[in-house]
């Protein structure tokens, strides 16, 4: 049997596991596929690629799916999504005199106590004439979505109380050295990095935003998803597969030395493993502190393409990229999250199927058995910091909500 | 018309710097550095700004393009649909281009082309660098293929090089394969002095 080739990009970051793994566990191939990758340096590459053709599907930030979609910045080209690479992953590490302020301990702070405690900065600095500055990856990023959530939360105006930039991740420990930056809100490796080069001190993790906020999406044109359909189908069931085998602890050291290696993240085995163990140092030379949760995969559907997640980056979209609501948007954003294709690819298999296709976000207190058309599904609980809660039917409501 | 190659690999950005130049009527400004390059691109005012794709600082400067006030013109990526194929041309040479808003797709369009055959031209070249180094590689390991043969087997320089072609003739194989076969057995066996 020959295999069909699929192109691959993705940018050298942990949560490009899946696809990595897929293939060289050989995963891949017991599906019919090679996969080859493309690795970039920048999102606007690994978008370009996808969009002109040089790649069949992408490892993509869930926003710029989104923002692809509704022709932000440039002409509309739908996307599908019918499978989530991952949830959260990621991190807000502070130079060391901003963590100094936040976190005497070095340890982890609670969102609303750092809040709090970042309040009381901003007001001293804005005395001295000075803004804090915040580095994100991508103006469409869930990173910046969750950093400006957490901020407006605490009573901090993104827009007018600090500055958020955009920076690319392996220039990020330079930036805090420097002074360029206070703080930055990026994925692994890179705030570990920053850690070992004793730049900064991770003081908090975005599963504490929110615990389940989705993170990196296997991204796709819309126009190319039927051609493909079977071989989408047949990645689907590949990831699925990987994705079992990536929660063993059994599996981390392995894991971590191939996705090491110089033609995917070309980095440190030891930091890898940290990032997919969950146990991440907060700070240079200490011991590593158990985060649960703070890379979440395949327990809990977590690779589910949610309609309801979808929707709550659309609703961070209108709130902080001058945007108006439109219910033919919110159509547009929840089309995109392709539940179908990722049921019909896994019909039949162990993968536990929810048989709705949205949920109200952070609305789930304790480990909750939800209806399944397949397996048996239990979902723990996804609370935002602020214990608010998103239905995506009432999407307007939420916005006057929100500060 | 004012243009901005921002490309961290000098010489490609100098190759394309040529190409712009001689068509004239075009300044054509070189930023190398990623420290700095936003204030560069501001004293510059250029109406079009070429970005290789594999600059990692390309998400930083989108946002710049699409936020920043330190710039009078908003500039935006050139994505004109009725152009798909100049566009997929340009990823496919690695180039990505915006331009300052106002200013005409018609008079883009030229230098992108432009822009386009100089990237692949360097592309090229760097292909011809490489089959260059190579072949002076595989001399070398020809030479010190010989050499051994020489020293182990009491020969001339031109019965070795006969010794290596006709075994690889007669095993169909290269004679750089050859040679490397004689090179690692030598340093496996106790390399020659």
């Amino acid at each position: 049997m020959t295999s069909d080739l699929l192109t691959v990009g993705f940018l050298p970051l942990v949560d490009a596991a899946l696809p990595i793994l897929a293939q060289e566990l050989g995963i891949a191939e017991e599906h019919g596929l090679n996969l080859r990758f493309i690795k970039d340096s920048s999102w606007a590459t690994v978008n370009d690629r996808l969009l002109y053709g040089q790649s069949d599907v992408a490892h993509m930030l869930a926003p710029l799916a989104i923002a692809n979609t509704l022709g932000r910045g440039r002409p509309a080209k739908a996307m599908a999504v019918p499978f989530v690479l991952g949830l959260n992953g990621n991190a807000v590490t502070m130079s060391n005199a901003l963590a100094d302020e936040i976190a005497p301990d070095s340890t982890l702070v609670a969102p609303a106590d750092a809040g709090a405690k970042l309040v009381k900065v901003i007001a001293a600095q804005k005395k001295n004439g000075r803004r804090l500055k915040f580095g994100v990856v991508h103006r469409y990023s869930s990173h910046n979505y969750m950093l400006r959530y957490w901020l407006a939360e605490c009573g901090i105006k993104p827009d007018e109380d600090v500055d958020i930039v955009t920076i690319s991740p392996p220039f990020a420990a330079d930036a805090l050295d420097s002074g360029e930056i206070d703080a930055i809100c990026v994925g692994e490796p890179w705030n570990s990095v920053a850690v070992e080069r004793g730049s900064g001190r991770i003081i908090l993790v975005t599963a504490q935003i929110w615990k389940r906020g989705v993170e990196k999406v296997l991204a796709m044109l819309e126009e190319n998803l039927e051609d493909k359909r079977d071989v989408v189908e047949r990645l689907i069931r590949a990831l699925h597969e990987t994705a079992a085998r990536f929660v063993d602890p059994e599996n981390w050291d392995s894991y971590s030395k191939i996705l090491a290696r110089s033609q995917y993240l070309d980095g440190s085995v030891e930091l890898i493993r940290r990032a997919i163990s969950d146990r991440i140092l907060l700070s240079k030379g200490s011991a590593p502190t158990h985060i649960p949760d703070f890379m979440f995969q395949y327990r809990e559907a977590a690779n589910f393409p949610w309609k309801s997640q979808a929707s709550w980056l659309y609703s961070q979209m209108l709130r902080w990229d001058n945007m108006t609501y439109s219910r033919e948007d919110q159509m547009k954003v929840e089309a995109i999250f392709r539940s179908n294709v990722y049921r019909s690819a896994l019909d039949g298999t162990d993968a536990p199927m929810p048989s709705a296709n949205s949920k109200i976000e952070g609305g789930i207190e304790g480990p909750l058995a939800v209806g399944s058309t397949q397996g048996r599904l239990m979902l723990g609980s996804d609370p935002f910091f602020d214990n608010r809660i998103f239905d995506p039917d009432k999407l307007l409501e939420y916005l006057e909500n929100s500060p | 018309m004012r243009i901005a190659v921002i490309d961290e690999n000098a010489a490609r950005a100098a190759i394309i710097e040529q190409g712009l130049a001689e068509v004239g009527e075009r300044d054509v400004f070189i930023i190398s550095e990623r420290k700095g390059m936003v204030q560069a691109i501001a004293k510059i005012e250029p109406d079009v700004i070429l970005v290789d794709l594999g600059n990692p600082s390309r998400d930083m400067l989108e946002e710049y393009f699409a936020v920043s006030r330190a710039v009078a013109k908003p500039i935006a990526m050139f994505v004109d649909q009725s152009d798909d194929v100049s566009i997929a041309a340009a990823v496919d040479a690695g180039v990505s281009a915006y331009i300052v808003d106002g200013m005409s797709k018609r008079r883009l369009k030229p230098i992108l082309d432009l822009a386009v055959r100089r990237f692949n031209a360097f592309s090229n070249l760097q292909t011809e660098l490489k089959q260059a180094r190579d072949a002076l590689a595989d001399r070398s390991i020809i030479d010190k293929a010989k050499l051994i043969l020489v020293e182990k087997r009491d020969m001339t320089e031109p019965e070795a090089h006969k010794l290596l072609r006709d075994h690889a003739m007669n095993n169909n194989k290269r004679i750089t394969e050859i040679a490397e076969a004689i090179v690692t057995a030598d340093q496996l066996m106790g390399a020659t002095k």
